[in-house]
Formats: structure tokens, C-alpha cells, sequence
């Protein structure tokens, strides 16, 4: 691994890695059976140097902003590596937003440079959303057929300079990525992370989890979310160890490219977890008494021999048949972007696969705790990472009050929201809105959020006002969305859900008619993003002298209704 | 060659049967994640079905976005 500590920039570190590690293979990419490319990162740097000085030639400069909105793949890696080569600002969005939505975030950033997928460009350009973002000047697309009308973008394969491109020097305090960890509404949060940010989390991260050349990583979470930058891109690449991107995620090929590439390491949100162990678990019910009998016992046997620290190698011996589908030399699973249960952490950990479980915020540099596993603790989100200094604000008599963090992980602030990043971010401590207490060993635990959003357990960060234009002129008098937790609060991070808070017009009743309207917009939203019900208040909504719905004020009237009667399920 | 209406009813029929729902209580219209309560991972299992049944590649991208009947056999419709 290089010594991060004397790099100024995620550009410069990779850059030496390329040539450090010349001869390992850094990218292999499948679609479904087939292989389709195998680099290694002397052919990774050949291929993405062209790209480098083609983008120098076009007149991308320091500081200027490139976005990526692009599948997990090998020119998601190539492109960013150019960008940071020149000296630019990355600006990684998430493919699966609507073409609208992106062309706003594109917008907000100051993108000048967008480089996307045909299929993805096919859709954006076709998007009203497109005169909106006048900066964007350069269109590079991938894998565009032939005689395909590319709507006045540019072939990424064909952008290429000749000669060496300009090496530019950035600083550890310069803007390296500028993140959208929500609003795709009316305000986005576009969180500037500097290169320090990076550069320190990714040694606190590889210091308990390592990579190293003949290490290989399964990309599956989207590369654009600040987990597989990190753990599916920068980690890896600076320590010599490959990356595996899967074209298709359908679950048979998931499970097949464990066992094909001998995967070391995977990040899997939790819903795909829990899948995983919904599968296994329906295995291990198809065996026959007797030898189920065995099965529970060799378990029993691995979890007392394993209860002080994971032993990969006993593990992968008692349970063969368990560790084999898995490629036998699977080290952890990457847990993230939500809250697991710790039931399903145990079930695997009991089998002798650990589970890295954390906790983190895109704000915050990604993860600030995570569970060593030594001992594992289901029942918390871990330790703090080293150089994360962690606190638990305004505890109340149980020690629980609102987790706060300090590093030189945490984002410089919000683009273009000054306000908004002074309310985050106050005397240098990052405020994260969740509700935590450390117990006697230093675990954090959590329990719930005191701001007004959801995870869901894809881990997509979901806030009540990005979703309310959907129900706008909905015949009511006025309405409002909210978490459910925020007006009732739950000790929980599992199974959140958002509700539409209606008041009625004077003499107007909650018709089917208008629950069918609210179900109909509901459908327009992503299913990840909709409503689960509705709750009617009698009242006028408490507004500021402009108008804007108190949400606080709102939530903590709505919340003296009695949940059980008054949330109406869609 | 089917009719989008033939590779539609299809589509119902091999939904209802690996959800295990009855026969005739899917419509083209239908939310399939709404009406078959289920997450994107089950969909994901459901395309590799009707790729078999169809014997067609359909790419992840092309069903982004998609959450009813009638458009996800708009989309295997072009590819047949």
C-alpha cells in the first residue's frame, strides 16, 4: 500500500500506483458469463491518459467539474482518474435518478463536462431538464452503437489525445468530489469533499480492513455512492488489488462471479444481505432431518470457536459447504448505506462470514464507526475509525442524544449553502441528526434520527421534501410529507416509512376518490421514494411570516395523534 | 412474431406464477412492486424468468425506471 501520508491528492496517489503496480491486474468486468475486459493498471493508465489530454485539449482545467453518471464499470474508473489527472473536480452521479433530476444536480454542480452511457444519454437527452444546464459543453458517450444519433455528445472511445497530458497538482484542501447525498428536489446537497477527506479515510479504512495486489473486490453497490469510491475504487487501487464490475446484477450472476473470481471482498446494501440470507437459510430448511442435525451442530461448534475474533480458515473447513458458493476465499462482507438488523449480522457471522457493519454519512467522508469484529457486536455499529472523534450531544438520562463528529474526513460543506452547511457543521463538529450512545466498551449504538428522512434499506437516503412536488395541487387544503419517526419516534433505523400529512378543506371528507388520487401520484415516485399513508389534521398548518410550513412545529402537533388510529395505510 | 398484447398477457401469466399469485388477478396496468409486494431484488429475479421465456437479453438499464406490466413488455417487445 503507498503511504498515503505523503500525498497531496487522490490524482497523485493514483497516479503512483499505476506505476507501482504496474503488472497486477486492477479491472476485470463481466457481463452475465461472458468476460468482456481484463486490465491491468499499466493498460488502465494507457487507456486513461488519452482521455486525460483529450479533455486538456478541450479546454477542462483545474478546478473545472466533470460528471459521471454511468453504471458500475471500468470507464466509470478510467473516466475519474482523467478528471483527477487534470486537476478537475469529479462530480459522480446516481444513474438510477430520472433524467430530469440529473440534469438539475448537473446544473447545481457547474458541471462542464458530463461522461455517461448511451443508453443513459439516449434518455437524458430526450429530457426537457437539458436546456437547464447550459455549462455542460462536453458529452462523452460509451458503447454507442454505429449508427446511433448521439443528440450532439461526443464517443468516449474515440476521445482521445495524442501526446503526454498535463499532470496538475492539487492540494489536500482543494475539492477532489462534490457529492449529492439528497435533494433532488428543491434544495440539493452537494457535499464539496476535498482530498484530505479522502486521503484519511482511506487509511483509516484499509488499516483494519485491507486490500493488497491478489485481493479482489466485488463492485455492486453503485460507484457514484461515497462506500464503493472508497472501497471499489481509491482503496484498491492504491494498494494494488483488483476490482470486479458486474454488468448484469441479476442474482445468479452475482452469485456466480463469487465462486468465478475467488472474490475477496463485497459491499452489499442490506436489503441484498438479507436476501442472501433468505436464500441460505432456505437451503439449510431442504436438508434432511439427520443431516440438518449435523449441520446446526458444526455451527454451533464454529460459533464458539470463532466468539472472541472471526478464524476465516477453521470457518471455511467445518462449513465447506457454505464458504464454497462464496469462492472460499472471502474475507468480509461490506455492510452499508443503512441499517442492518443485528439478527442478520449474526446469522452470517455464526457461519463464519463476517459482516462489516458501520455506520456513516456521505457528509462525515463515509464511515465514522465500524465493527472491528473483535469481538463482533451485532447489536452495535462499532467502534469510531481511527482519527474519528466521536460525541453524543444533549444525552438525555439513558446517555442517548444526537451522534456529532469531528475528523479530517468531514466535508468542507454543502455547495452553494452556506446557511445550510453552518447548521451541519458547528464549531467544527459534524451534527448528524442520529440519535446514538456509546456503551462501556466504546460501541456506538443507535437508536433512530431526530431529523425529519428515512434510509431505506437499499440505503437511499429519501427526504420528505424532495418527493412533495408529486402531490402538488392535490385537491386538499394543504399537506405535508414526513418520516413517520420524525412525528412518532421509534427507537429503530429498520422498516422506516413516510406519510402524507392532509388537512382537509372545510366540510370535505378522505373519499376513496382522493385516496386513489394520492395513490396514483404516489405511483408516479420511485417505488423506494413513496408514501405509505396518510394522516389527516384538522388544524391549520403552523407557517412562517413567508409562508413555509413549520415542519417542526407541524410534526410535533401531528405527533399527539394517536399513530395506531390515525396513520391510514395507501 | 407476437403482438404486444400476446408478449403483454405472457408477461401476467409467468409473473402470477412465480409469485404464486392466481392466475387473472395481474392487469397491464398493474404496479408490480405495489401489487406483488415486491422489492427491486425479486423484480431483478423476475427479468431473468422472462428472459428465459422469451430467450432475449434484457439489460439492466432497460428497466430502469419501470414498475408496471404494460411498459415491461413494451420493452421485451423490441428486443423479440
Amino acid at each position: 500500500m503507498l503511504d498515503l501520508f505523503k500525498y497531496q491528492s487522490i490524482g497523485a496517489a493514483l497516479k503512483d500506483a499505476l506505476e507501482e503496480f504496474s503488472n497486477e491486474v486492477c479491472l476485470i468486468e463481466a457481463d452475465r458469463e461472458r468476460e468482456k475486459e481484463r486490465l491491468t493498471y499499466r493498460e488502465f493508465k494507457d487507456s486513461a491518459q488519452p482521455l486525460a489530454k483529450a479533455l486538456q485539449d478541450a479546454g477542462f482545467g483545474v478546478g473545472d467539474r466533470a460528471s459521471i453518471i454511468m453504471t458500475n464499470q471500468s470507464k466509470w474508473l478510467i473516466s475519474a482518474y482523467a478528471v483527477f489527472y487534470g486537476g478537475g473536480v469529479l462530480v459522480p452521479l446516481d444513474y438510477k435518478l430520472t433524467p430530469d433530476e440529473q440534469w438539475q444536480l448537473l446544473k447545481h454542480s457547474g458541471a462542464k463536462v458530463l461522461i455517461t452511457e448511451y443508453p443513459i444519454w439516449r434518455q437524458l437527452s430526450a429530457a426537457a431538464g437539458r436546456s437547464a444546464a447550459a455549462d455542460v459543453r462536453t458529452v462523452l458517450v460509451t458503447e454507442a452503437p454505429a449508427n446511433a444519433d448521439l443528440a450532439g455528445a461526443q464517443r468516449w472511445e474515440e476521445f482521445r489525445g495524442s501526446g503526454e497530458p498535463n499532470f496538475v497538482t492539487r492540494t489536500r484542501k482543494d475539492v477532489a468530489c462534490i457529492v449529492y447525498s439528497s435533494g433532488t428536489g428543491g434544495r440539493p446537497k452537494g457535499c464539496m469533499m476535498t482530498h484530505e477527506n479522502y486521503l484519511e479515510q482511506c487509511v483509516a479504512l484499509t488499516s483494519i480492513y485491507p486490500f493488497a495486489p491478489g485481493v479482489r473486490y466485488l463492485s455492486i453497490l453503485p460507484t457514484n455512492h461515497a462506500i464503493d469510491f472508497m472501497v471499489g475504487f481509491f482503496g484498491p487501487f492504491i494498494c494494488g488489488a483488483a476490482v470486479v464490475h458486474l454488468r448484469t446484477l441479476r442474482p445468479e450472476y452475482v452469485r456466480e462471479a463469487f465462486s468465478k473470481y475467488k472474490i475477496t471482498y463485497v459491499s452489499l446494501v442490506p436489503l441484498v444481505l438479507k436476501n442472501l440470507q433468505k436464500g441460505l437459510q432456505a437451503r439449510f430448511d431442504k436438508l434432511p432431518p439427520g443431516k440438518r442435525k449435523v449441520f446446526n451442530a458444526i455451527v454451533a461448534i464454529n460459533k464458539a470457536l470463532t466468539k472472541s475474533r472471526p478464524r476465516l480458515g477453521l470457518s471455511r473447513r467445518l462449513l465447506k459447504q457454505v464458504h464454497e458458493p462464496f469462492g472460499g476465499e472471502l474475507r468480509t462482507i461490506i455492510v452499508g448505506g443503512a441499517f442492518t438488523e443485528p439478527q442478520t449480522l449474526q446469522f452470517f457471522y455464526d457461519l463464519g462470514i463476517p459482516v462489516a457493519n458501520g455506520y456513516g454519512l456521505t457528509e462525515a467522508g463515509t464511515a465514522i464507526t465500524v465493527n472491528d469484529l473483535k469481538p463482533f457486536r451485532a447489536d452495535t455499529v462499532g467502534k469510531p475509525l481511527p482519527g474519528m472523534e466521536v460525541r453524543i450531544v444533549n444525552a438525555n438520562a439513558e446517555g442517548i442524544g444526537e451522534v456529532s463528529v469531528r475528523s479530517k474526513t468531514v466535508m468542507s460543506g454543502y455547495l452553494n449553502e452556506p446557511e445550510l452547511t453552518a447548521e451541519s457543521i458547528v464549531d467544527g463538529w459534524l451534527m448528524t441528526g442520529d440519535l446514538g450512545r456509546f456503551d462501556a466498551t466504546g460501541h456506538l449504538q443507535l437508536f433512530g434520527r431526530k431529523k425529519n428522512m428515512i434510509v431505506t434499506e437499499e440505503g437511499k437516503n429519501i427526504y420528505p421534501e424532495d418527493i412533495e412536488a408529486v402531490f402538488e395541487s392535490l385537491p386538499v387544503k394543504e399537506f405535508c410529507v414526513f418520516a413517520a419517526n420524525y412525528i412518532w419516534p421509534q427507537r429503530s433505523m429498520i422498516g422506516e416509512q413516510l406519510l402524507l400529512a392532509v388537512h382537509l378543506e372545510p366540510g370535505q371528507t378522505y373519499t376513496e376518490e382522493l385516496r386513489r388520487d394520492i395513490s396514483m401520484r404516489n405511483s408516479k415516485l420511485l417505488n423506494y421514494k413513496r408514501i405509505h399513508g396518510v394522516v389527516l389534521f384538522g388544524e391549520d398548518f403552523p407557517r412562517t411570516a413567508s409562508l413555509k410550513i413549520k415542519r417542526n412545529v407541524l410534526a410535533e402537533q401531528v405527533g399527539k395523534l394517536d399513530r395506531a388510529s390515525a396513520f391510514l395505510p395507501l | 412474431m407476437r403482438t404486444l398484447e400476446q408478449t403483454t398477457q405472457e408477461v401476467l401469466d409467468l409473473a402470477s406464477k412465480h409469485f404464486n399469485v392466481p392466475p387473472g388477478s395481474l392487469a397491464p396496468e398493474d404496479d408490480f412492486f405495489k401489487k406483488l409486494g415486491i422489492d427491486s431484488l425479486q423484480t431483478l429475479e423476475m427479468l431473468s424468468r422472462l428472459e428465459n421465456h422469451f430467450g432475449i437479453e434484457l439489460p439492466d438499464y432497460e428497466v430502469q425506471g419501470v414498475s408496471d406490466f404494460r411498459t415491461l413488455a413494451s420493452r421485451i417487445q423490441s428486443r423479440l
